[in-house]
């Protein structure tokens, strides 16, 4: 078990491609890491780089004390389950899961026992004589996980672990993956594209973008401040409401919004210039009664179900959305005019830049 | 609209028959001469003696040159296998300088220099290396003539597998000859069968090769020394003729209903096109 | 590997390839280019020594009066393009060259294209026993040894007593001595129609059924289907089947052993005049001149098909 430290990491391929750019992390011992992030922004490149499949062109990694830039894959000690598993379709379950132990030249019985031991934590007793290409997807992703965890890693490398279940399996698989993960104790890096898979399961997250960590934080940390336009956007199962605004002297004003004209603020922090500014809540942060220091006065467009809530679109007067989600049985009517007051606390305000500009929670 | 479907059934009928007729007919030499106890030329009902086989098995060549076919078929595809596996492993998955170059010199040689159009100078070539009338000469011309077509429809197939099987095995410490021992090899193996099995279809049927190459009657292959079965007035001696046709046809047939049955003889998604 | 699980595979691989994953890494398989290049090498050394030596020898010979034997053989002398200047004035060579043409646009192009296209046609529809039967035929004349086939072929064409003769009620035709080119191009058309009906029964399986039924459904008929549908969407693999049979075809040497070019010359195609001049009549360096300009055309079709395939990928 051990940390990992990346320090300046960057990956250019060849034709000029930057996948990684000067990028530094530092993933805890133990601790359950997610790389988040749109597709094509470098996380499967960094977890290659991280695995020795792809050689750095740039920085240092370092596997607890161990500097392993530079060291060839076999020599770094993890252990990595790809994105469609790769078991070798020529070999059984108990073959497949044994294989790290027979290029350690352990001997045939011990890694049978071996096998057996770990199949029968993950529940594969049933299927140790079977060939991959018999199982299902979970159950292909348990023997991958079960010949990952054969060689005793100090960390774990998962490329998009779940993205090859059905849905309804993914969410168990989240939890199994979780509580197995507890268990173990062992570093793990996982790669994701699916901002709930992320939140729901890591300890920690590293939201990227074009190569680089635009914010690393808790779950929590990040859903519920994220650090900048682009990490707002992509955080969240339904999307954040985003309105141009004003910044004048510490008072925001929020666009032309009949009755609403500006509402003062105490930014506290950093010291905030005057200029364009967007104005941020979630839809889950919000409600339609009207009350609080900041209210969007809108008629509802459509309401759709999300199951025990309902998703309220509202259109204001100058032709903005807001989006709010109320629970099931409370939404209005379709046509009725109603009042968006995102709650004290929750108003995010972005700088021209995409910046948060508000660290403080006080929105009077 | 009945009557143009009774129509176009029989019309159907009439060309299947007619396929028939045009694929079986000079085949059916091949089933009947052999048994019978004075072959010709014709087709006709035997009398089920194995006397030609008796012949066949006293005559000094038939057995020496089948083992002859053997040898040269067996090697040439032990030679194009191993040595096309390897080049089109490394092909497919390093990208070495000038590899799109080769591939596509490959493709055009495997397709211009043939065996007819290289012929004296191959016949030239190998006597210059004084390798007439040596088998193990004949093996090197007929690998290399294979080779390429060989690497290219290998490294389609391994083109087709993914690396994530190799790459795998490497975060486990395997090393580049564990890769492929454990992994690689196992996987492509449908497509190794294919090369082998082409290979040995090709060299058993050549005629060619051996012919400009091969002198002594001891030396020559199967295909060839049934050219050396006539009387001293240049009569076909049909009862060799045949009986050693139908012992030299029968692997090739055997390998047919073999690979037909396991694999299925088609060609899948688009190999040629 | 069953087939669900392999599609699975597939579609993770495309699922892949679309999320951005690695497109083409440069060594995958950690070898290391040198090591690479020592894999690569033993094919690439007899490649060179088989193929491209006897390819430039095919020059070098050419521009000498080398013989099989006599002074020539021990002292060949530098005659300039007279082997080419020879062969063109030489109405054997012409004869032969248009021998060919004949032999490649009857047995390949017309012959095998039009059977095997009309086989796989026909044999979509038919009972599996009548298709395996027809296939299993077809195939064997394909695959069984140029020798043996070679030698059923005069057996049944002989005047004396072959089965054709018996078939057709021409009693004493010697069919191969009365009409040696027709005799050839029937005899590869059986030979080779295979490949093409291989080829054909992948494109056609290849043809989405719905496109089809929807033309069936609109009242197209066999021909308006054909037409319509099938064609353009075989159309790549036409071209692909006409080159490849038009090349194996201009290269073929079993005419050899039906006529060994005779009846003086009737049927001597190519590449037996390259041997009956260069290893029968010993004039190495007149039949090396040939031999060049059979690469020469083996290249032109080569181009248009490498170019083929360049384009469809
Ligand atoms: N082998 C490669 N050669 C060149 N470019 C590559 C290669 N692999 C990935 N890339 C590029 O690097 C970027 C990051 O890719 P990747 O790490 O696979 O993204 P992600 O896993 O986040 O979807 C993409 O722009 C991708 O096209
Ligand atoms: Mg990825």
């Amino acid at each position: 078990m051990a940390s990992i430290r990346i320090d300046g990491l960057t990956k250019v391929y060849p034709g000029d491609v930057t996948a990684i750019d000067g990028l530094d992390v530092t993933v805890e011992d133990g601790s359950f890491f997610a790389l988040l992030g749109p597709s094509g922004c470098g996380k499967t490149t960094l977890l290659r780089t991280i695995a020795g499949l792809e050689e750095a062109s740039g920085g240092s990694i370092s596997i607890g004390d161990r500097d392993v830039t530079r060291l060839a894959p076999g020599d770094r000690n993890v252990a990595m389950v790809f994105q469609d598993y790769a078991l070798f379709p020529h070999m059984t379950v108990t073959d497949n899961i044994a294989y790290p132990l027979r290029i350690k030249k352990v001997g045939r019985s011990e890694r049978a026992a071996k096998a057996a031991e770990t199949g029968e934590g993950l529940g594969l007793s049933a299927l140790m004589a079977r060939r991959p290409g018999e199982l299902s997807g979970g159950q292909q992703q348990r023997v991958a996980l079960a010949r990952a965890m054969a060689c005793q890693p100090d960390v774990f490398l998962l490329d998009e672990p779940l993205s090859n279940l059905d849905a309804r399996l993914r969410l168990e698989a989240r939890t199994f993956l979780k509580r197995l993960q507890k268990d173990l104790g062992v570093t793990t890096v996982f790669v994701t594209h699916d901002q709930s898979e992320a939140l729901a399961m890591a300890d920690q997250i590293a939201v990227m973008e074009a190569g680089r960590i635009r914010q690393l934080g808790t779950p929590s940390e990040i859903f519920r401040r994220p650090a900048n336009t682009f990490v707002a956007n992509f955080i969240g199962s339904t999307p954040m409401n985003m309105l141009p605004g004003k910044l004048v002297g510490g008072v925001l004003q929020v666009g032309a919004l009949e009755g609403v004209d500006a509402v003062a603020a105490g930014w506290a922090g950093r010291e905030a210039p005057d200029g364009e500014v967007t104005v941020a809540f979630r839809p889950e942060y919000a409600r339609v009664d009207g009350k609080g220091p900041l209210v969007f006065e809108g008629t509802v467009e459509t309401t759709e179900s999300l199951g025990a809530s309902v998703l309220v679109t509202a259109r204001t007067d100058d032709g903005q959305r807001v989006q709010v989600v109320v629970p099931e049985g409370e939404e209005p009517e379709v046509g009725a005019v109603v009042g968006v007051a995102p709650a004290s606390g929750r108003v995010l305000v972005y700088d021209a830049e995409g910046e948060l500009l508000s660290p403080s929670s006080s929105v009077p | 609209m009945r009557t143009r479907s009774v129509v176009g059934r029989l019309a159907l009928v009439a060309f299947l028959a007619a396929v028939l007729a045009f694929w079986a007919l000079p085949m059916l030499w091949l089933v009947t001469a052999p048994f019978d106890s004075q072959p010709g030329l014709d087709v006709s009902w035997p009398d089920w003696t194995l006397a030609n086989f008796q012949k066949l098995s006293e005559n000094p060549y038939a057995f020496s040159s089948l083992q002859n076919s053997v040898y040269l078929a067996v090697g040439t595809m032990l030679g194009v296998t191993a040595l096309a596996a390897l080049a089109a492993y490394s092909l497919s998955r390093v990208r070495i300088p000038g590899r799109n170059g080769i591939l596509y010199g490959l493709l055009l040689l495997s397709s211009i220099v043939t065996g007819t159009a290289a012929m004296v100078p191959i016949f030239q070539l190998m006597f210059q290396l004084n390798l007439i009338d040596d088998r193990s000469g004949v093996i090197l011309v007929l690998t290399g003539g294979l080779l390429p077509a060989a690497i290219f429809i290998l490294k389609d197939f391994m083109d087709a597998t993914p690396k994530s099987y190799e790459e795998s095995a490497r975060v486990f410490g395997a090393s580049p000859t564990q890769v492929l021992r454990h992994v690689v090899l196992p996987i492509v193996r449908p497509g190794l069968a294919t090369i082998a099995v082409w290979a040995l279809v090709n060299v058993w049927s050549d005629f060619l090769t051996a012919y400009i190459l091969l002198r002594d009657p001891a030396k020559i292959p199967a295909g060839v020394v049934m050219y050396t079965f006539y009387s001293e007035g240049g009569q076909a001696n049909l009862p060799l003729i045949s009986a050693f046709s139908l012992v030299y046809a029968l692997p090739v047939v055997a390998l047919y209903l073999f690979v037909n049955r396991r694999y299925g003889f088609r060609f899948h998604g688009g190999i040629k096109s | 590997m069953t087939a669900t699980a392999d599609r699975k595979v597939r579609s993770n691989r495309e699922a892949g390839a679309r999320a951005g994953g690695p497109v083409d890494s440069i060594d995958a398989a950690g070898l290391g280019r040198a090591r690479a290049a020592g894999l690569v090498a033993p094919a690439l050394v007899l490649v060179l020594a088989f193929l491209v030596v006897p390819a430039a020898w095919t020059v070098y010979l050419g521009v000498t009066d080398y013989r099989l034997t006599g002074i020539q053989a021990a002292n060949p002398e530098f005659v300039g393009l007279d082997n080419f200047t020879a062969a063109l004035a030489d109405p054997d060579f012409r004869n032969s060259l248009w021998l060919t043409l004949l032999f490649v646009l009857g047995s390949a192009i017309v012959g095998q294209t039009v059977a095997g296209f009309a086989l796989a046609w026909t044999l979509r529809t038919v009972p599996k026993l009548v298709r395996s039967v027809v296939e299993t035929l077809v195939l064997l004349a394909w695959i069984l040894p140029s020798s043996i086939v070679a030698f059923l072929w005069v057996a049944y064409l002989s005047g004396d007593g072959g089965t054709l003769n018996a078939m057709l009620q021409t009693s004493g035709t010697e069919w191969l001595l009365e009409h040696p080119m027709a005799s050839i191009i029937v005899f590869n058309t059986w030979r080779g129609t295979a490949f093409s009906m291989l080829l054909f029964s992948a494109a056609l399986g290849a043809v989405p059924p719905s496109q089809l039924e929807s033309a069936r459904l609109a009242g197209a008929g066999a021909f308006a289907q054909l037409r319509d549908v099938v064609l353009p969407h075989i159309r790549g693999h036409v071209l692909t089947n006409t080159l490849l049979i038009s090349l194996w075809t201009f290269n073929d040497f079993s005419p050899y052993l039906l006529t060994a070019g005779g009846p003086n010359h009737a049927s001597e195609t190519l590449p037996v005049f390259i041997y009956n001049k260069a290893l029968y009549g010993g004039q190495l360096g007149y039949g090396s001149a040939i031999s060049f300009i059979m690469l020469l055309i083996n290249l032109v079709i080569a181009l248009f098909y490498v170019r083929l395939l360049r384009e469809r990928r």
